[in-house]
């Protein structure tokens, strides 16, 4: 399964093209919101470092764990999402500490990466990259 | 697309949708241009509550690579006619996100505050602690700590420069981008407005999702794949430095000179290998323009630093290094950290202490108008105390100071030697006619309007006739009029031709059937008549005699052929005035 990593953080120009990827070739939508990757500034001693924030398909994914539902499985090394069988109760959304699945409150889903690729592909700074 | 209207004064707002307004004049400067006429009563003084601030985005912003940027429109306090400044950070996205498509800003608070949106939410909040803070930066980091949505959402404030109603006060955008020009800062703070956060979650529809996908592909390969934008990207506008100064156009030393012996040190080049520590992006953006650098400054023996984070970009180190005869580019870094915290126009900034310098050389100014501030070429720490007492106004001359260089020299003299045309001062480019012509002419007497610049260098290859250099100016006027309602930031002008357009805007379903370049002049019109009403006649903008003492890239320029081809000039806009 491909896996999408964070590999140069520090080489981010926080351009949101990884963001309007995900929500255009996997949401079908313009948005900085309904995307699996998020861009925020940080602050910090240099002024404003960027955090790429991303799922990073644990070996033990924790939101797996907090599905009750059956909705988040682990299969094949790569993290499935069935949204019929999602209740809409958050628990991966506040299971996952580096707040990588964000909930949809329009749609009333999580947003899961399914770790395509199509951000890693729209990164103009060798930021990202998809491990196969 | 919905406009938002503010009431500072009532602090209340209401957002409208205004479908015909949109597709009459797209967006950004034509519906800017449009609601300024609208809501700026004629001859109001740019400082009373009536005049508007207008903020307008167009149908591409935050859809397409490089399309990030927010025209604002606002009788100038500088010029008192047109003012138009264009920012990128993440204001465009933001208003895009929340949901408007302009923001019209009206009145006057009773007292400092400062403007929260959140989606269709409008929050009023008190600004008196922040007000007064004696860095525009500070603010944007106490804005941080409190308001939401942090990595979507804009910041824009002004620094103690906009409270003190310095005519040239600029906006800072999101730290590191600016409405420069014309003084918005200076309106924010004769509103009590030190400060609008923006965000947004809505999601804008595509209207066909296979053609977006291609257009954003296409124009995404060209803006990082070729070489189209590069330059922007490697070394930045800084880049202009060295080969501007190569062409005897880098005015040098209040344009006594026109090629500076320390550009290299101040290159684009020697800033990169240097200082530059990091570049970041406007969102939507993959090119990473802006360009900062970091300076480690020891404070103690033991190892100790102050760490400073500045941007830095050409206009900034033409106005503030070799215009002021800086050699250095630590210490142009120090005197653009010093103006941009101030929330200083730099360009201004550099000009009316390039003509301090010179009238203090001249015996114009005496150390008890200056109090004790000595102005020579590279005093970068008189420049610095000068910057801090034109942002204070302890006495007349720094008063005359902050109302701009050419009330400096009316009231002190030099005239001849203060570089404004129209009033504002002027950019980095002593390339020749087109400039001077371009620079007066323009809408916003900017060499962004139509790059005179640029005309100037082509003349060089092949000679034009004072007719052709005209007419390229209107013609560039004209579609840059067009592109500026789509807000595409200009350094990807060359990417977006007429085809692109349509494309673009056809997957998003917002189709334009008019004549692009009808547009534009249609645009160029509605501007030129907020000009003329507020009283703006061209030719009775005075040229300063420095323009033909010093030597261009086109050698020395003659009066009489400039005079002559802003006749022509002239004689074009009254044609397109008198025409349906």
């Amino acid at each position: 399964m491909p896996r999408l990593k964070v590999k140069n953080p520090e080489r981010c120009i926080g351009c949101m093209s990884c963001v309007f990827a995900c929500a255009r070739i996997v949401h079908g939508v313009i948005s900085t919101d309904r995307s699996a990757i998020k861009v925020r500034t940080t602050g910090g001693v240099i002024g404003s470092e960027f955090a790429i924030i991303t799922c990073r398909l644990c070996e033990e994914p924790a939101c797996v764990h907090a599905c009750e539902y059956e909705a988040l499985l682990m299969e094949k090394g790569g993290l499935k999402f069935e949204p019929e069988k999602c209740t809409a109760c958050k628990a991966c959304v506040e299971a996952c500490l580096i707040g990588a699945i964000t909930f949809d409150e329009e749609l009333n889903k999580p947003i899961v990466c399914t770790h395509c690729g199509s951000c890693a592909e729209f990164c103009p700074h060798d930021v990202l990259e998809v491990e196969t | 697309m919905r406009v938002l209207t503010i009431y500072l004064s009532e602090q209340k707002a209401e957002a409208e949708e205004q479908k015909e307004l949109f597709e009459k004049y797209i967006g950004g400067d034509g519906v800017a241009a449009k609601l300024l006429l609208e809501n700026c009563p004629k001859g109001c003084d740019a400082l009373s509550p009536e005049n508007p601030v207008i903020l307008a985005i167009g149908p591409l912003t935050a859809a397409f690579p490089t399309c990030s940027k927010v025209v604002a429109m606002f009788k100038s306090p500088l010029t008192g006619e047109l003012g138009e400044s264009h920012a990128g950070g993440r204001l465009g996205a933001a208003m895009r996100f929340a949901g408007y498509g302009a923001i019209v800003i009206k009145g006057r608070a009773e007292h400092p505050v400062y403007i929260s949106i959140q989606n269709d939410s409008v929050f009023f909040r008190d600004a008196r602690s922040i007000w007064g803070i004696s860095s525009a930066y500070t603010v944007g980091k106490i804005l941080r700590g409190v308001e939401p949505a942090p990595g979507r959402r804009s910041l824009i404030r002004i620094g103690p420069a906009g409270e003190k109603l310095v005519r040239y006060a600029n906006v800072n955008v999101d730290t590191y981008r600016h409405f420069g020009r014309l003084g918005l800062g200076c309106v924010f703070g004769s509103k009590n407005l030190k400060a609008i956060a923006i965000s947004g979650s809505k999601e804008l529809p595509i209207a066909s999702r296979k053609k977006y996908s291609e257009a954003y592909r296409e124009l995404y390969d060209i803006v990082v794949n070729t070489d189209s934008l590069k330059k922007y990207h490697d070394f930045g506008t800084a880049v202009n430095v060295n080969p501007l100064n190569q062409l005897k156009a880098l005015p040098t030393r209040n344009l006594k000179a026109s090629q500076f012996e320390y550009a290299e040190y101040i290159s684009g080049e020697y800033f990169a290998e240097n200082f530059l520590s990091r570049r970041v992006a406007c969102t939507g953006c993959p090119v990473g323009c802006i360009h900062i650098a970091t300076l480690q400054i020891p404070f103690s023996n033991g190892f100790e630093f102050e760490t400073k984070m500045i941007p830095y970009d050409y206009e900034l180190i033409y106005a503030l290094g070799s215009l002021l005869g800086v050699p250095m580019g630590e210490s142009v870094l120090h005197l653009i950290e010093e103006v941009d915290h101030s929330g200083l126009d730099a360009i201004t900034t550099g000009v009316v202490l390039a003509w301090a310098t010179e009238a203090y050389e001249q015996r114009l100014i005496s150390k008890r108008d200056t109090l004790d501030v000595a102005f020579f070429w590279g005093g970068v720490e008189a420049y610095a105390k000068a910057v801090r007492n034109i942002v204070r106004q302890p006495n007349e001359f720094y008063k005359a100071l902050a109302r701009g260089v050419a009330y400096a020299a009316g009231k002190y003299g030099g005239e001849d030697f203060a570089l404004a045309l129209g009033n504002l001062e002027i950019a980095g480019y002593h390339t020749g006619r087109a400039n001077i012509v371009g620079h007066i002419a323009a809408p916003r007497h900017g060499h962004l309007d139509n790059a005179g610049y640029s005309i100037d260098q082509k003349a060089l290859k092949k000679p034009m006739k004072p007719e052709e250099v005209v007419d390229s100016l209107i013609e560039e006027d004209y579609w840059r009029c067009f592109v500026n309602t789509l807000v595409i930031c200009l350094f990807a002008r060359s990417v977006y031709d007429e085809d692109k357009i349509k494309k673009a805007l056809d997957a998003l379903g917002a189709t334009c059937e008019k004549d692009f370049v009808a547009l534009g002049k249609e645009i160029f019109k509605l501007k030129y008549e907020f000009k003329l009403r507020e009283g703006f006649r061209l030719d009775k903008v005075k040229i300063p005699k420095r323009f033909y003492e010093t030597e261009s890239s086109q050698g020395m320029l003659r009066e009489e052929e400039i005079k002559e081809m802003l006749r022509l000039y002239k004689g074009k806009i009254e044609e397109l005035l008198c025409s349906k």
